[in-house]
């Protein structure tokens, strides 16, 4: 019961109002999704406290940070806050930002400076004044810096959008370590849905200032009336475990529930786990298994549900072995001509998979 | 001469320390806070900027004389009246020069903008920590403005002090004075020398300013 961050808020922004109460889980990465202007920035900032919402409910865990009645001003809240951009001081070096909130908070956290330093990469930039720091360096010490202050929950401000896209491919790694690593919950709030699948355990979806969805990831991309599974890009995301290595070919197999997956190159050591993404509009549907194709990820599965997502598309909801599911999206005349309903063995041909998270 | 010098750079110094004292605080008022208020006392420090110097010593001599409620609460605070002595120099000083120092100030804590005070606020820095620990390490430029100006801009004054201080050598006799005394008695080459003086000093002063703040602008930023 107390394991969990109740986050309740009403406050008026321009041209609407932001009205949100949630309850999210105090562990993992809860990702805050939706358009540019949906009030998920405010929301972030109500969390921390930097802005005032009047008609609020903020608990963590125990700790109750804001009431109708009580205010913990920003400065007493225990949070890491990542800015859009890294905002570091420009008169301290790299140390002294990193130990900027370290030396203020009360009791020392489970993360040393040497620890946080090796963990983000930036070890050898610890001397340098931040003019110095290309914008993913800059964006490391920034996330150091509010991990060093010991907070009971990282908020992350869309960390990678002011990032060109090599420097976001060079710290997203980062990110997921950090996810491994940490213990305590991160709120990351961003507008890219690649974003949402390399990070997030938990999704809520904002719009116009109201929560329109809210769920695990895996099960919310799976809910074809929910907003994600209408996306252009929709998918769906799998486990999987390396299981063979063929190096003639170059290629890894996974074993997945209900079947095996074959993805270029040599990912890891066998047994290593790893999250799969397949996309919704690569995934195409055959009554036969095909012998005569170059697709060589074939799986059976079974028709869940049939929604049609557009006047063209449908999406189809698929069981996959015994506890899986997966997602694709076919032409409505294709479902016509193979009259595709609910209960029919199907093979499905994926094409394109995308590995996600460590 | 050396004691109208000394004199001159004992007021610029005191002037100058106390306007940081006062300036800090006022100008982060004026670039925090909004509404007609604060306006208000904008336009009040400004006035030094446009006043002849003569109206703004006239009315100090008013004020701090004797036959005001103020200037009799300062004379018996100050043990006498503070016209005609250094200390009513001090004081109109400062007045005169407050925009000097608060304008400079003013604007470089308006540019530091809230980003950096709500990063240290989520590193749980309080708002006081906040105020010396990043935004004063960030204003060294309007800091080092102000206190040159204001020290600089002193040194110059001439008509406030003529209006409450006289010419009261040792006392209230700074350079300005002096000059217009060696003027009028013909002693041109005393005069050239403390103008020249003067002229080379200030000169000196402003360009150094200039190359300090072009030096610390590089280091800046992020």
């Amino acid at each position: 019961m107390s394991k969990q961050l109740h986050i309740c808020f009403k406050t008026p922004l321009e041209h609407f109002t932001l009205d949100v109460d949630i309850k999210i889980p105090a562990t993992g990465v809860t990702v805050l999704f939706g358009p540019s202007g949906c009030g998920k920035t405010t929301l972030l900032r109500c969390i921390a406290g930097l802005h005032k919402a009047e008609n609020a409910q903020l608990r963590i865990n125990d700790d109750i940070w804001q009431e109708p009645a009580s205010y913990l001003p920003a400065y007493m809240r225990k949070v890491g806050y990542v800015f859009q951009e890294p905002s570091l001081f420009p008169h301290l070096n790299v140390t002294k930002n990193l130990l900027f909130g370290h030396k203020r908070a009360q009791q020392q956290g489970q993360l040393s400076l040497n620890e946080v330093s090796q963990l983000l990469g930036i070890s050898h930039l610890l001397q340098r004044m931040p003019n110095k720091l290309s914008g993913g360096e800059k964006q490391r010490v920034a996330i150091g810096r509010a991990l060093l202050s010991n907070p009971e929950i990282l908020l992350m401000d869309e960390p990678l959008s002011a990032l060109d896209y090599s420097t976001k491919a060079e710290i997203i790694p980062y990110l997921e370590q950090l996810h491994e690593r940490l213990s305590i919950p991160i709120v990351y709030v961003t507008h890219a849905l690649s974003e949402v699948k390399s990070m997030a355990d938990y999704i809520v979806l904002l719009e116009k200032g109201k929560v329109s969805a809210q769920g695990p990831l895996k099960e919310m991309l799976l809910d074809l009336t929910a907003p994600l599974a209408r996306f252009s890009n929709a998918g769906s995301l799998i486990d999987a475990i390396v299981s063979h290595y063929d190096k003639h070919y170059d290629l890894t197999e996974f074993s997945v529930d209900g079947g095996t997956v074959t993805v270029p190159g040599n990912i890891g050591a066998i047994g290593t786990r790893k999250r799969i993404h397949l996309s919704a509009n690569h995934i195409s549907l055959a009554r036969t298994p095909a012998n005569d194709s170059t697709i060589v990820n074939i799986l059976p599965v079974t028709i869940l549900e049939i929604d049609q997502a557009s006047s063209a598309q449908c999406n189809v909801r698929l069981q996959l072995g015994q506890d899986s599911q997966i997602l694709a999206r076919i032409t409505r005349r294709s479902k016509d001509q193979l009259a595709l309903s609910v209960g029919d063995q199907l093979y499905a041909q994926v094409k394109g998979v995308s590995l996600v998270k460590l | 001469m050396l004691d109208a010098i000394l004199l001159t750079l004992k007021l610029a110094t005191l002037t100058t320390i106390i306007l940081l004292i006062i300036g800090i605080p006022l100008a982060w008022w004026l670039a925090r806070s909004r509404g007609l208020f604060k306006d208000t006392i904008a336009t009040l420090v400004s006035m030094p900027l446009v006043l002849p110097p003569t109206v703004l010593g006239f009315y100090l001599l008013i004020t701090l004389g004797p036959d005001s409620p103020l200037g009799n609460l300062l004379s018996s605070l100050f043990g006498g009246p503070l016209t005609f002595t250094f200390s009513g120099l001090v004081i109109g000083s400062v007045i005169f020069s407050l925009p000097f120092m608060v304008q400079p100030l003013r604007n470089t804590f308006e540019s530091i903008g809230n980003r950096p005070l709500e990063v240290a606020a989520t590193l749980r820095a309080s708002p006081l920590d906040t105020f010396f620990s990043v935004v004063l390490p960030l204003s060294r430029n309007g800091l080092l403005t102000g206190s040159i100006m204001s020290f600089v801009h002193t040194l110059g004054e001439f008509g406030v002090v003529l209006m409450i201080g006289g010419n009261i050598p040792g006392e209230t006799k700074v350079l300005s004075i002096a000059i217009y005394d060696f003027v009028e008695s013909l002693e041109w080459a005393q005069a050239h020398l403390i103008a020249g003086g003067m002229l080379g000093f200030s000169f000196i002063v402003i360009l150094s300013m200039t190359l300090l703040e072009r030096n610390s602008r590089k280091v800046g930023d992020v």
